[in-house]
């Protein structure tokens, strides 16, 4: 019998252990580690940062439903990999600290014949000064519980709205190496949509900021579709949808500094301005969780497994490149180390070759670029490919049998741009591959018939209908292997 | 006493990108049109998925 162990319990630890489970479960051991005891549908959490749904809505109890599996669920936080043993015994293995209150702070070893790294961002709001929820001035939509003080204080500036004052809302990214862009996009298109419906729309003045060269940049280096007799940069639309709702945009920006009321930025001209806000919600830049590595003597072996931004090594090609030899070949697509052939990184957890955008500057060297984006439908591939891959591999097969490239896979997004079953809209997207492959595609670097893009309240149903059907799958509800990933 | 604009301020951000038509708006927001397109986004998305997983 082996032992599969899984760090984190997001999108991709949490896909991987159901398929993992679903189809060796029954033989192998599954073991799932995660400081949460809740699972989060992220891409609702703008409507809890709203006060369209309760935080209970997007979240369920993982131990409740691993108690339904034989998945064994430690609530526990992953602090160091043993890929060698120690010196007691060569069975490699994990230490975890409890965060269950009963058993908070014991520590514990435990071994694996195949690990997956599925442990997602560490959301580094100490890389810019008074940014985040916890020690700074601004909000954020990033965990459940943190939109809900999102939610809670957004209202209390439209309570100030209704009573006739001015207020400005920022929204956007908090640092010139941010991604997930799209989550703020949303974000700010639903606070304007509740402004809308409180009716004190006038009197808010909207502004995005954010790391993109142009809007719709996504970290993707922005997508092309066909409409309108044109191949048309997503630039254009997203531009559209901010002028149709009033709202400003900076872009090209890494905020510096936040202080009450007042956000410091740099834009990659070099110049520096300040902006001054009511309410504020910005997206911090991620990095690894800050997992150690050690070998069999003890000797710290965290650089050999692990890219200086915490983030875990694959088997992508990691050679230092200028950006116009930068290739769609250069991204994993096992997801195993190169090093140690049972240890696999999913998710936000693996370390990317380097970004999808092209790198940039300021004159006074600040890097502005936002990062790869790499959550979501992606995620939930390579953690499908990967448990494939492990399934396999314990039946006798030398190396991975799966793959799941970004540069062969498409992502569907579909950004929600105001709740509601008759008055709402989203923005449904669709982007062939997410990393561009111009050996494949020499215009866009994109397949023109999977890549599209349309607003509409068609699109809101389809996140409305994709909120409840990934939750019912997330729950292991019945047939739920049959629904899609 | 109304204060009607005699003329607009060009060169300003949203002077340029496109703004959805009137007619455009509707259909975003049309019941038939957008059940429609609903089932057309599906199969879009269903289709990327079979390209996507190997």
């Amino acid at each position: 019998m082996a032992r599969i162990v899984i760090l984190g319990a997001g999108i991709a630890g949490h896909t991987a252990a159901r398929h993992l489970h679903k189809m060796i479960g029954k033989q192998h051991e599954i073991v799932v580690v995660s400081p949460n005891p809740k699972w989060n549908w992220i891409p609702s959490n703008i409507w809890v940062g709203v006060g369209q749904m309760k935080e209970e809505q997007v979240t369920f109890d993982l131990a409740e439903i691993y108690r339904k599996t034989s998945i064994q669920f430690h609530q526990a936080k992953a602090l160091s990999i043993h890929p060698q043993g120690s010196a007691e015994s060569e069975k490699p293995y994990v230490t975890v600290e409890h965060t269950l209150a009963a058993m908070a702070g014991a520590q514990e070893k435990i071994t694996y014949e195949y690990l997956i790294n599925a442990t997602g961002p560490k959301l580094n709001f100490g890389a810019t000064e008074g940014l985040g929820p916890d020690h700074g001035h601004t909000v954020s939509v990033c965990t459940a519980s943190h939109a809900v003080e999102a939610n809670h204080k957004l209202h209390e500036v439209i309570a100030d709205m209704r009573k006739g004052q001015k207020r400005t809302i920022v929204i956007g990214t908090g640092h010139g190496m941010c991604t997930c862009q799209g989550a703020a996009f949303e974000y700010i298109y639903n606070v304007d949509h509740v402004l809308r419906e409180a009716g004190v729309r006038d009197l808010a003045r909207l502004v995005w900021i954010s790391n993109e060269y142009e809007l719709g940049d996504f970290g993707m280096g922005g997508v092309h579709i066909e409409r309108g007799g044109y191949i048309t940069n997503g630039k254009t639309f997203a531009e559209s949808l901010m002028v149709e709702r009033g709202i400003e945009w900076i872009t090209r920006a890494h905020v510096k500094k936040v202080e009450a009321g007042k956000i410091h930025y740099e834009t990659l001209d070099g110049s520096f301005h300040e902006l001054e806000f009511d309410f504020s919600m910005l997206i911090p830049p991620f990095a690894g969780v800050g997992l150690k590595a050690y070998d069999k003597a003890g000797e710290d072996i965290t650089a050999q497994l692990f890219a200086p931004n915490g983030f875990m090594k694959v088997d992508a090609d990691y050679t230092a490149r200028p950006y116009a030899e930068w290739s769609a070949r250069d991204w994993p697509r096992t997801y195993q180390n190169p090093a140690y052939k049972n240890l696999f990184a999913i998710g936000i957890a693996f370390a990317p070759p380097h970004m999808i955008s092209k790198p940039m500057q300021s004159p006074n060297g600040t890097a502005i670029n936002p990062t790869a984006p790499r959550t979501g439908m992606p995620s939930a591939s390579m953690a499908i490919a990967v448990a494939h891959s492990i399934r396999d591999m314990i039946n006798g097969a030398e190396k991975p049998t799966h793959h799941a490239s970004m540069a062969e896979m498409g992502a569907a997004c579909v950004a929600s741009t105001g709740a509601n079953f008759f008055s709402g809209s989203a923005a449904s997207m669709t982007v062939y591959p997410v990393v561009p492959d111009f050996e494949k595609y020499p215009d866009y670097g994109r397949d023109l018939n999977l890549t599209f893009g349309e607003v509409g309240l068609a699109g809101h149903w389809m996140k409305y209908a994709l909120h409840h059907l990934f939750i019912y799958q997330a729950r292991l509800k019945a047939g739920w292997s049959l629904l899609p990933d | 006493m109304s204060h009607k604009p005699l003329n607009r301020e060009p060169y300003q951000q949203a002077y340029y990108p496109p703004s959805p038509t009137r007619f455009t708006r509707y259909m975003r927001t049309s019941l038939i049109w957008q059940a429609f397109r609903f089932l057309v986004i599906n199969v879009k998305m269903l289709r990327l998925m079979a390209k996507s997983h190997h």
